[in-house]
């Protein structure tokens, strides 16, 4: 293979990016080991950590049970059966997707003040996450080779023992991949359950440190938290590579047989559309509702209009420097895998796993002790999306350099043009959409990004995000209004992209 | 125009090597196959010859000129040598007439090079298309014009022709064969399928395990193969135990004239499934009828002899009535190869032997 620039450079700019993306992690560590093993026993063996873990798991537990009862039934019954406006459906039940778990929890509570609880909780962050499980299970449905469910029929199944026996099994992979990310969603959420007020891992922390200054408590809470999320993640990477096995089934696509819903039809449409209702319907009207009291306030305008600049310009940034630590990551995977590139890309992933409560303490311990000139500023916020979303941006580069194979390049410089032409007029022209997406991607995310960035803004710096949280906190839920909508508006982008990608949106070919 | 020699050229990928002293002359003007199974190093040899490879021993040389070897590598982009690829590899971003002009400076892309190159390859007026736009076929017939512009020493095919169907890829390869002509190129063609390498190549380089075990005309390889194996790989092939005795050899299908190793002595000689007549005379021997395919053009008819040998006939008239288990008269026709004897086994290796089966 040849690669783009000498491997030793992009082997280097490679691991700074990975090592720049696991300051938090790292940090955490050093901190928490630091505090002694005395105290960390001193703050672990109590009661109330026992039960913030048997709350946050249970929670978690929960909600991805709801989730995946939710996404398997409605991907079936939106890929596989004769539901009338299949394709309307589909879209309805992947927009919760557009709803970042902060703003639903919010449009709840706006509407119903004392709501709050594990209960509460529970119900809104399946609502918002059960499209995790939704579009691969969808999209595993749509790809699987419907001529194994034929021969299953054919062998003298019926249709319930061939869906019991065959395409469940053909959809376990993408089930259990997409329950294990709602379940590290779940124990990385911070929005919902601290303005539902259930006490989990996230809210604690946040609590212990924010207002009881509570530094040791906060970092073994955190540590705590990491262990667990590590657990989940190391199930989610066995599943993946488990997957791969099932994802083989290639052959030419074609329609599978549709189970005829007959009778049940209409209580069908009605349960899905009161699933809708509860997951697009009660946000889409409390946000109207208060809307109209939040943009006629008096002086809503220019905060509106700060809060939007100051969340523009620290993503912006916070966009340009992941784009700039993705770029060598990206390229190394594409152009010369290997193991060290894959171990790279997994370390560099483990800091996308971390809740953004933790990725936020740690770098602001990481600002006071360290880097204290970028304490207090917006690069301390930016450097924190770029180790939590870098990922996110090392899929897009790896994404664009297939665009642009070597082969092309090969013949490139077989007719005669030397490696700076080739990069300028076949490798940039083909790649820079791609890594325009990545950029674009990242730059969202971290628009609506709440804990760290209430954590590491520099003092009187207000966003969207946590202008949204202020107003909630004191229950001024009309200012608040207007930066949820925002908020939504600005996350309905990626979401779409990720709808048209799962496929669901395919018209069906017909037989 | 210009003469290629690769001189005792080795490569090795890890503990894997790939082509363990390759010597090759590609004459000037001339389209030369690199024929092989795969994994045999025609592609590895292919990309070394590009510049796309560093060479761990030997020597490439372009019209005297030494480009890879003794401590050189000359960059792929300063060898004057064009590649077509498998899959076409068209510039997306591109139209056709920029993916051709892409090799050309300014002036030469203002003259009619591209359109000339085009009309070469029967692309006349389908500058303005995007790739997406074409079919498989013309996106090759693309990338063969891309490659022809720049008036490169050489242009490599690698096995530019895999990807197409059957009926698309015979007319393409004649048509690529007499653009190059056309163009005075000379041409690397690299392809696992002898048929298309005895079709359109003017000499034939049989590469196995890394080495070349025979570079010759497309005639003699057929006829006259270095080795068993090759008469096997080139074609169908019949292998006769035989003993030779005065520059003849005895068979189980009768007294042949012999080419190739002719001390007396046991010997394996090699027919070709053509060279079996379905004729009566005093030479004849009587065969059994085992089975009959028919091909349309012709048929392959297994045949067992009285001592047990079996045999393959191919003959023309392919419809014609041969009854199984019935009895024919056959005798061969020509001249047969021989190469040192074998011992059994090694006859299993012609594609042939499990036929009559």
């Amino acid at each position: 293979m040849r690669r783009l620039a000498p491997r030793p450079a992009l082997l280097a700019a490679s691991t700074a990016a990975v090592a720049v993306a696991l300051i938090p992690l790292v940090y955490l560590a050093v901190r928490t080991a630091e505090a002694g093993w005395d105290r960390i026993a001193a703050e672990l063996w109590t009661d109330r950590v026992g039960l913030l873990a048997l709350r946050s798991l249970g929670l978690a537990a929960v909600v991805t049970a709801g989730c995946v009862l939710l996404g398997v039934g409605t991907a079936f019954l939106v890929t596989r059966t004769d539901l009338p406006a299949r394709r309307m459906f589909a879209v309805l039940a992947s927009l919760p997707l557009a709803v970042p778990t902060y703003i639903a929890a919010f449009s709840w509570v706006s509407a119903m003040p004392r709501l709050e609880g594990f209960w509460p909780a529970a119900l809104v962050l399946t609502l918002c996450s059960y499209p995790y499980v939704l579009l691969p299970v969808a999209a595993a449905l749509r790809g699987a080779d419907p001529a194994q469910e034929e021969v299953s029929r054919s062998l003298g199944r019926s249709g319930w023992q061939t869906f019991t026996a065959v395409t469940l099994r053909q959809i376990r992979p993408a089930t259990a991949a997409g329950a294990l990310l709602v379940a590290l969603y779940v124990l990385a959420d911070f929005g919902a359950v601290s303005i539902l007020r259930a006490d989990t891992f996230t809210r604690a922390i946040f609590i212990a440190f924010d207002l009881g200054f509570d530094r040791t408590g906060a970092l073994v809470l955190s540590s705590v938290l990491v262990v667990l999320t590590l657990l989940l993640l190391t199930g989610e990477t066995a599943t993946r590579r488990r997957g791969a096995r099932y994802a083989q089934l290639g052959g030419a696509r074609r329609p599978a047989l549709r189970l005829s819903l007959g009778a049940a039809r209409w209580p069908v449409v009605a349960g899905l559309l009161g699933v809708a209702g509860l997951a697009l319907g009660v946000p889409a009207v409390s946000l109207a509702r208060r809307l109209v009291a939040g943009v006629s306030r008096p002086g809503a305008l220019p905060e509106v209009l700060a809060a939007a600049g100051n969340s523009l310009t620290v993503s912006l940034a916070g966009a340009a420097l992941t784009m700039l630590l993705a770029l060598p990551l990206g390229l190394l995977a594409a152009r010369a895998p290997g193991p060290l590139a894959t171990l790279l890309d997994r370390l560099a992933y483990l800091s996308h796993a971390l809740p953004g409560v933790v990725v936020g303490l740690s770098l602001i311990f990481f600002g006071i002790n360290v880097a204290y000139p970028l304490y207090q500023t917006r690069w301390l916020l930016a450097l924190a999306y770029a180790t939590h979303f870098l990922p996110l941006a090392v899929g897009a580069v790896l994404g664009a350099a297939a665009q642009s194979p070597a082969r092309l390049e090969e013949v490139a410089r077989s007719l005669g043009r030397g490696p700076w032409t080739v990069l300028r007029t076949v490798t940039l022209p083909l790649v820079l959409p791609g890594i325009g997406a990545g950029a674009a991607l990242v730059f969202l995310a971290s628009m609506k990004e709440l804990p760290a960035t209430l954590l590491l803004r520099p003092t009187g710096m207000n966003t969207l995000a946590t202008e949204l949280w202020t107003s909630t906190a004191v229950g001024a839920y009309a200012a608040a209004a207007p930066y949820a909508a925002l908020l939504v508006a600005i996350s309905a982008l990626p979401t779409w992209l990720l709808v048209a990608r799962s496929g669901l949106l395919d018209k069906e070919k017909t037989a | 125009m210009s003469d290629v020699v690769l001189g005792g050229v080795v490569k090795h990928y890890g503990r894997v090597t790939a082509l363990a002293g390759v010597d090759v002359s590609v004459p000037s003007g001339q389209l030369t196959a690199v024929l092989g199974p795969s994994g045999c190093g025609k592609t590895t040899l292919l990309r070394c010859l590009a510049g796309f490879e560093r060479l761990d021993a030997g020597e490439i040389h372009i019209d005297g000129t030494r480009v890879a070897g003794g401590g050189r590598h000359l960059p792929a982009h300063r060898r004057n040598i064009a590649v077509v690829p498998q899959e076409g590899a068209l510039f997306p971003h591109l139209s056709v007439a920029d993916n051709v002009g892409y090799g050309l400076d300014r002036a030469a892309r203002r003259s009619d090079r591209v359109e000339e190159v085009l009309a070469l390859v029967g692309l006349a007026g389908y500058g303005g298309r995007m790739p997406h736009q074409l079919s498989g076929g013309q996106q090759q017939r693309v990338a063969v014009a891309r490659a022809l512009a720049p008036r490169p020493s050489v242009v490599l095919l690698d096995e530019p022709f895999s990807a197409l169907d059957a009926g698309l890829r015979a007319g393409l390869r004649h048509d690529v064969r007499e653009a190059l002509r056309a163009d005075g190129a000379t041409g690397v063609l690299v392809t696992h399928d002898q048929g298309e390498a005895l079709s359109v190549a003017d000499k034939v380089v049989v590469l196995r395990d890394g080495r070349v075990v025979q570079a010759a005309a497309p005639t003699t390889v057929y006829r006259e193969p270095a080795d068993a194996w090759v008469a096997g790989f080139v074609g169908d092939a019949v292998l006769l135990p035989a003993v030779v005795e005065q520059g003849a050899a005895r068979t189980a299908l009768g007294v042949v004239p012999v080419t190739g190793v002719v001390a007396d002595g046991p010997v394996t000689v090699l027919v070709r499934p053509e060279q079996v007549r379905f004729a009566a005379g005093p030479d004849a021997v009587t065969a059994t009828v085992l089975r009959h395919d028919f091909h349309g053009h012709d048929a392959l008819v297994g045949l067992r002899l009285a001592d047990g040998t079996r045999i393959t006939a191919r003959i023309l008239d392919g419809g014609a009535a041969v009854p199984l288990g019935g009895e024919v008269t056959v005798q061969l026709d020509g001249a047969a190869r021989a190469f040192p004897a074998q011992a059994g086994p090694d006859l299993a290796t012609s594609p042939l032997v499990d036929l009559t089966a």
